[in-house]
This record gives structure tokens, sequence and C-alpha cells, in this order.
């Protein structure tokens, strides 16, 4: 397996702000990398480091093995789908497109026909002639994965590139994208603070907080085994239980994790308590329930009856299904 | 609230709009009069005659050329500096960064009268004689402020991004000026050129100081204000020179709508 | 046969943009130099050549400026004459701000509220046109209709109206043959040329209101004056101080005007042309001309408090 890109105990510090801490990963050649965190996590900085608009304060970053310390943007072959997509206003769509090809010298005719080539590959044949100001959302997202695209760079970042879409377009997207890339065979990193997204396109994903990795790992450990609270927090709709309440379960004096979906409702059982809400989710109902002051939620599939809000019901799990976290 | 205006409200600002405009025309109808004596109203008869009057007075011609030489020179010269002003501002915060704003603005935000008597104290003390680039010298700092409000009105409004994208896209420092920043910046540095021109060619406080016993266009109609002559020659050089500022402005105007860089205060 | 994944630096072009890239303040440094250098060189060494001359004194009889440290400069401008000269300008530049906010107001709020699409283009451009078309033909448009035979003499005549004219001109210091020599001529100019520096930066404040705003107050049941009042008012204000900053420093400062219409009372500017230029004291007229920056410094302290700056 070749790393295409490799941080080192990177920091990136403004002031006394630790926006990036120490942070260490490797993004295999070829994956779909997410990196996941609220906003102020750190993970848009990551990304930004990668590409060279921010210098780390610490640390070394290597892509390809190559020590990028001193590679001015430009000159990585890396790039990047803006968030706000930041398409060249006075350039057609065609010249857009063709720009990275323009600015290394490539004649008009040949990067012309590339640059329509990679129009095709986003769908957006005859939009060449356009402005972005013409364009939709959507259309202006295609363009800014053809024009990064057609420069065919080693390693693809793209910083919340669904997140200015409406929520049909962007599921469409990320099929899309996630075909795209299986095609391409290339390195995407994509930045999100959409747990879903981040989870059904990665192959694997760091989750990020206050500019530390909390968790790296493929989507299945990091659903299944959060590594901390705020893991277990952002990640799922897990229930996180505290040590008093696990130990009451039979575990050990620890914070745990419990997946909803592992749950069924009993008449009695060691979590009981009333049902304060419930929520239809189509392929199931919500339940959640007042455990001695922590809340905790079951799902119940569709099809099995609900209790009413108010009733006592208790909540019952294989005991393999409590996920433990440690003490703090 | 945004219903409808009262009656009064129209009134008041339709008036206003007025008092502005109407007193400019009677520059252009007493350049047409046979009376040139006063200013008796309305004139006792027209006539064209003062247009070739004029054309042919020898006294005109200098002044012109040496105020359109001083508005090309310290235009271009603004240009430069101020563009490069902005290009700095508006990249980052750092330390003395308001210090420095203040600094551009004050040509304008001080009386034209101190600049003019600074800069004449500092010719006198150095013994500088006073010469075509006196008078450049004291336009082109004032002039630089336009410029620079024209400019970082239009960085801002940039999206950030664009430039960042080019270096992205694998273009250096000069290929992102070249095809991104000067195509986006293109037509806000022409109207800030443009204000520059209007505001070089028509000024006379600070030229009095730094002019010595030349003459500029402004300078000429101000001494046929205090001393008149043939009043409507006046008139038509008057109408010379409201047109040379006139049409930049209007250009100015055509190549920066949708922002607002030409609402930032100049003069 | 994949692209390497850092291209190597070809030609200067690309390594200047690596040395900017590693050392940002280096562009910084290049970018804001030659401006800061020519703005530092001509415009703040002439303020101090300006200060450095207000420290010397004239020779009473010989007429020649004695290049020594002395306050006596200073001295003079406490002199009644000077003082008179001082407080004359003051009060017209006051006057002149107080008119040029009050007539701006309608223009500024209707263009900034109510005027859409072609009318509002036509307001901006329409105070756009006489802020920066040629300030000295304006001045002699007025000299036109302020003139005893002009325009506005011949109007009154026709409409019966003169008395009103010959009532202005009869109050206690505005005294003139006509409008065009009486210092109330002088301020009607002032007003008249400086307004549209009030108009804009209070149309932009005005525009930065937002509607909701005013909803809010209707809603919470405001009548208009109440809106008004405590609305309106409070959040144009950066907008007419800003404004107010150009129509008190231009006037503080101006000597065409006075020169042309009106009784030839001497004002702060029309002062230090004449000291420097007939009578040759130029250590007086750099101290008379110290003046108005000090009461612009103060006066740009207090707006700097009230965020003037921001509407600018």
């Amino acid at each position: 397996m070749t790393i295409a890109v490799e941080f080192a105990n990177v920091s990136r510090h403004f002031g006394t702000v630790r926006a990036v801490d120490g942070v260490d990963l490797t993004i295999a050649e070829g994956s779909f990398f997410a990196m996941l965190g609220p906003s102020g996590s750190g993970k848009t900085t990551c990304l930004r480091l990668i590409s060279g608009f921010e210098k780390p304060t610490g640390g070394q970053i290597r892509i390809f093995g190559e020590d990028v310390s001193e590679t001015p943007p430009h000159l990585r072959n890396v790039n990047t789908v803006f968030q706000d997509y930041a398409l060249f206003p006075h350039l057609n769509v065609r010249d857009n497109v063709a720009y990275g090809l323009m600015v290394k010298g490539m004649g008009r005719a040949a990067r012309y026909r590339k640059a329509e080539e990679m129009l095709a590959l986003v769908k957006l044949d005859g939009y060449g002639d356009r402005k972005p100001a013409q364009l939709s959302g959507g259309q202006r997202q295609r363009v800014a994965l053809a024009r990064a695209l057609v420069n065919e760079p080693r390693v693809l970042l793209l910083d919340e590139p669904l997140g200015a879409l409406d929520l049909k377009l962007r599921e469409a997207m990320q099929d899309e994208l996630k075909a795209l890339q299986h095609k391409l065979g290339l390195t995407f990193v994509f930045v999100t603070h959409d747990q879903h997204e981040a989870l059904s396109m990665a192959d694997s994903l760091a989750v990020f907080n206050e500019g530390r990795i909390a968790q790296i790992g493929t989507p299945q450990d990091i659903y299944d085994r959060p590594a901390t609270r705020f893991v277990a927090d952002f990640v799922g709709s897990s229930n996180v239980l505290p040590p008093d309440l696990t130990r009451a379960l039979g575990g050990p004096a620890e914070w745990a994790s419990l997946r909803p979906e592992a749950t069924r409702l009993a008449p009695t059982g060691p979590v009981s308590g009333t049902v304060i809400a419930l929520r239809y989710l189509g392929s199931g109902t919500r339940v959640v329930i007042d455990a001695g002051g922590t809340e905790v939620a079951a799902l119940v599939p569709a099809g099995q009856p609900v209790p009413a809000e108010g009733a006592t019901t208790a909540i019952a799990f294989e005991p393999s299904a409590l996920h433990l976290m440690g003490t703090t | 609230m945004r219903s409808e205006a009262s009656w009064g409200l129209k009134a008041a600002a339709l008036g206003g709009l007025l008092f502005l405009h109407l007193p400019i025309l009677l520059i252009f109808l007493y350049a047409f009069t046979t009376e040139e004596r006063s200013y008796a109203f309305p004139p006792p008869g027209y006539t064209t005659q003062w247009f070739g009057v004029a054309w042919n007075r020898a006294d005109i011609w200098p002044p012109l050329w040496l105020s359109l030489k001083v508005a090309a020179i310290a235009t271009v010269m603004a240009m430069i500096l101020g563009t490069l002003a902005a290009a700095g501002m508006a990249r980052a915060k750092f330390f003395g960064r308001d210090q420095i704003s203040l600094l551009i603005l004050l040509p304008i935000a001080l009386p034209g009268v101190i600049t003019g008597m600074s800069l004449r104290s500092a010719f006198g003390i150095m013994d500088i004689p006073f010469s075509t680039w006196t008078i450049v010298l004291g336009h082109a700092t004032f002039c630089i402020v336009i410029v620079y409000n024209n400019a970082i009105a239009r960085m801002r409004r940039l999206s950030g991004g664009i430039m960042e994208a080019s270096a992205d896209l694998g273009a250096n420092a000069f290929q992102t000026f070249r095809y991104v920043l000067l195509p986006n910046l293109g037509s806000a540095l022409l109207a800030g050129g443009m204000l520059a021109f209007a505001l070089s060619f028509d000024e006379v406080i600070v030229t009095t100081f730094t002019a010595g016993q030349q003459s500029t266009l402004p300078i000429w109609m101000l001494n046929e204000l205090v001393r008149p002559r043939q009043r409507p020659v006046t008139n038509v050089v008057a109408i010379v020179v409201f047109a040379a500022t006139f049409v930049p402005i209007l250009i100015a105007y055509y190549l920066t709508r949708g922002g607002s860089e030409t609402a930032g205060m100049g003069k | 046969m994949t692209a390497r994944a850092i291209l190597p630096a070809k030609g200067a072009a690309d390594h200047l943009t690596g040395t900017f890239w590693r050392r940002p303040q280096l562009l910084l440094l290049l970018l804001i130099t030659p401006p800061l250098l020519w703005l530092g060189v001509v415009y703040l060494g002439s303020l101090a050549a300006l200060l450095l001359q207000s420290f010397y004194s004239i020779d009473e009889f010989s007429g020649v400026v004695k290049e020594e440290f002395t306050l006596k400069t200073y001295a003079e401008l406490f002199r009644a004459q000077n003082l008179d000269i001082i407080i004359r300008t003051v009060v017209m530049a006051t006057a002149v701000t107080l008119a040029c906010a009050i007539l701006a107001f309608p223009i500024a709020y209707y263009a900034a509220r109510y005027a859409k699409g072609p009318w509002k283009a036509a307001f901006y451009l329409g105070v756009m046109l006489p802020l920066w078309s040629s300030y000295l033909v304006k001045v002699y448009a007025w000299k036109l209709i302020l003139a005893k035979e002009g325009i506005l003499g011949w109007a009154a005549e026709g409409t019966g109206t003169g008395f009103i004219i010959t009532g202005i001109l009869s109050i206690p210091g505005m005294e003139g043959s006509s409008l065009s020599t009486s210092p109330f001529g002088t301020f009607l100019v002032f007003v008249y040329i400086w307004l549209p520096y009030m108009i804009l930066p209070m149309q932009a404040a005005l525009e930065r209101v937002p509607n909701s705003m005013l909803e809010a107050s209707a809603d919470l049941g405001a009548t208009r004056s109440q809106t008004f009042r405590t609305v309106i008012l409070p959040l144009a204000l950066p907008g007419v101080i800003a404004g107010s900053i150009f129509t008190f420093s231009l006037t503080l400062g101006d000597y065409i005007i006075p020169q042309i219409v009106g009784d030839s009372s001497r004002f702060i500017g029309l002062t230090v042309y004449q000291l420097q230029g007939t009578a040759g004291n130029t250590p007086l007229a750099a101290a008379f001309a110290v003046v108005p920056i000090l009461i612009m410094l103060v006066y740009l302290a207090l707006a700097k408090r009230a965020g003037a700056f921001d509407a600018l």
C-alpha cells in the first residue's frame, strides 16, 4: 500500500488558538478518506495544510513520501474543490476547466479538448460557453470538480463540497462522487460535518475534535466502537451511558455506548423509565425513555407496537451490544 | 414602511436633486449670451461667437495642455501607488494597518489648503523650484486614495477563494495576477483612474500653492473669476472643464455599476 | 507513469512565488512600501515642514523669516483680529454642516428607502455627478445666479418677492449690495458645494437599516414619528457624522468660495493663502494652517468614537 498523505505530529497554531494540535494520520493511495468534525474542530485547516494554503507550525506533512514544508501550493500536484466552488467569474465554463492546463502552458486546442472530455465526465457537455453565474448550484459544483480533475492530481481535496446543495441533490451527488472515485482510482480527501455523509461515502475517516483526532478508522469501527464520548455523541445516534448506569447493567464503572438499533422494548428490565419522546422515522420509531435522569433511546422497527408517551417501559439488549469507552 | 413615500418627502427629495443640478445649466446658457460685461438674466441676445473667440485666445491653450499633462501623470502615479496599497491592505491584518489607512485617507480628509500650504513649506525649505512636477506631486498624493478606495472595495467584493483556486490549479503569483486578479480588478482600477483624472484636472486649491507662476486651466479660470475680462469666454472654458470631469465620471459609474466603489468618498 | 506529486519549480516566477509563500510578510512589504514611502515622504514630510515653519517667525522690519524656534507666531493667532477669523470660520463650518445635514436627509432617505430600479440609479448618479464634477465651475455658476442682475434677482422681481432678498440683506451680519456680496451668499454656496458629501454617507448608513427593524418598531406600536426618532435617526447618525467630516473640514479650509462670493471677510483658508502669498508671512500662514488640523483631529477622534468610519 502506498501512502498518499502523511501527517507526523502536525500542528497549526494561530497565536493561542490551536486549530490543529499534534495530528498524526496516514491516507492510503486510492482511498476515500473523510475528515469529520464540528465546525472549528480543525478538519478544514488540515485540508488547507495539504493544499498548502496553511503552513504547519510544527510537525511534517508528506505527500507521496515527499516532504512539502517548502513547497508552495502551485507546485503541489493536489487539487481542491472549494466549499464555495471559487469559480472564476470572468471566465466561461470551458476556460474555468482549462485554467490549470493553460497556466501549465498547454496549447488552446489540446486544453479545450481535455476540458470538454472532463465536462462530459461530470455530465455537463454543452455548457462550455456559459458563465458561472448562469449555472445552478449543482452545476457549479460539477464545474469545480471538472476543473480540479482535469489536472490529473495525485490527491483530490474536497472541502464540504455538498454543503450548499439541497438534500435530494446532495444524495445523488454522494453516489456520483463515490462512483467517480472508484472509476478514477484517485485518492479523495473529503471534509464534512455531516456524519451520515462521512459514514456512507468514506473507506476510512478521522473524527476531529478541538484540533485533535478523536478517532480514526473505518466507518464500522467508528459507528460500532466509538473510542470516546465525543465520538459516540457526534457520530451516531448512540446512547451514551454514564458509569453508574453501566455498572447497574452489570458492567464495569465506565462510560459506555449503546446503539438504539441493538435494543428492544421489554415489560421489565434493568433500564426502565417513562417514555418522554417519540419520533417516527419511517423505518421505525425512536422511543426515548427517562431512565433515572439519563435519556436512553430504543428503536422499535416498523410494524411493532409503540408505547404511548408517558407510559412506563424497559429497554433490553444483549450484553455484547454495550461498548465500553473508559472512565473519562 | 416601504409602502409609499409621503408627498412632502418626495417633493423635498426631488427639490434637493434639482437644487444640485439646475445651477450648472446656467453655465451653458451664459456661454451663448451677447452681454459680456454683466450676468444679466435673461440674456439680451444669443450668439455662438464666444466658442470661436475662446478657440483663438492664445492664453487658454498652454493652461489646457498643462492641466492635461498634470492630470495624466498624476493619474498614472496614483493608479500604481493606490493599487499597490490596496493589494497590501486587502491581504492581511497586520500591526499598524489602521494607521496606514488613516494616512492614505488624510490627504482628502484634511482641507486642501493644508496639503497645499504644507507642500509649499516643504518646497521652500528644500529650495525646490516650482515646475510641472511640483504640481504633480500634490495631485498624485490626494489621488492615491481615490484609486485605493475603488480597488479595495472591489477586492473585498471578490471572493477571496478565486486567488487560492488559481494557485491550487498550478498558477504562480504572476499568472494569478495576470489571469485572475487583473481581469476582475481592471474595471475598478479604470474607474478609479477616471475619477482621479477628473479630480486632478479641475483641482485648484492645492494647485495654487504648488504651481508658482504656472497656470493650469482651473487657475486660469480662477483669475478670470476674480478679474473678469470676456465673461462668456470663461463660460466656454467652464464647459470644457465640466466636460473633462463629467465624461470620466460617467465612465467610472458605468464601470463600477452594481458595486459601491464610487460611493466611497473622494475629493 | 503517474505524474509526480510535487512539481519542480521552473524559472524565476515559480521560485519567487515560493519565496512569497514562505515569507508572506515579504510580499506585503513589497506592496506597501512604495505607497507608504510616497505618503510618508511627500505628505507627512510636508506636514512636518509646515509644523517647522509655524515655529519660525518673521522679522517685523525686514520681513525676512527668522529660522529660530519660537512660539511668538502661535501667540499672534490669539490677537483679536485673528481669533475673529478662526471663530468666523468655525461658525460658518458648523452652520454649513447643519444645513447640509437637514437638506441631505430627505434626499438620502428617499433614495435609500423608496427609490427602486432606474430611479435608484438616477438618484445615485444625480448625487455623484455634482460631487465629482468641477468645483470651480459650480462656484462660478453661483456667481451667475447670485449676481444682482442675475437669475435670482430677475425671478424675485418677476414674482414680486424681491422683499425676501432685501430682507435677508438687511439682517445684521448679512449685509451686502446683492446676495453675491453678502455672507449669506457665501453660506449658500458652501452648502451647495458640499451637500453631496453629506448625502452619500447618509444614504449608505440608511441603507444598512434593515426593513425588518422598521417593521418591528411599527409592530411594537410605534408611530411613524416615533420610529423615525428612536430607530432611523440613531441608525443614520454614523452616516451624518461621516458626512459632516467632509462638510466641516472642507469648509474650514476653503478659500476660493469666500474669495468669489461674499463680502471678502476673511476665513482661515483665505488668510493662509493671503499670508503666504502677498504678505509673505509664511510662518503665520503655517500656524494658521495648523488650526484646522487641530480642529479636525479632535473632530475625527470624536467621529471615530461614534463609529462613523464604518459608514465611509
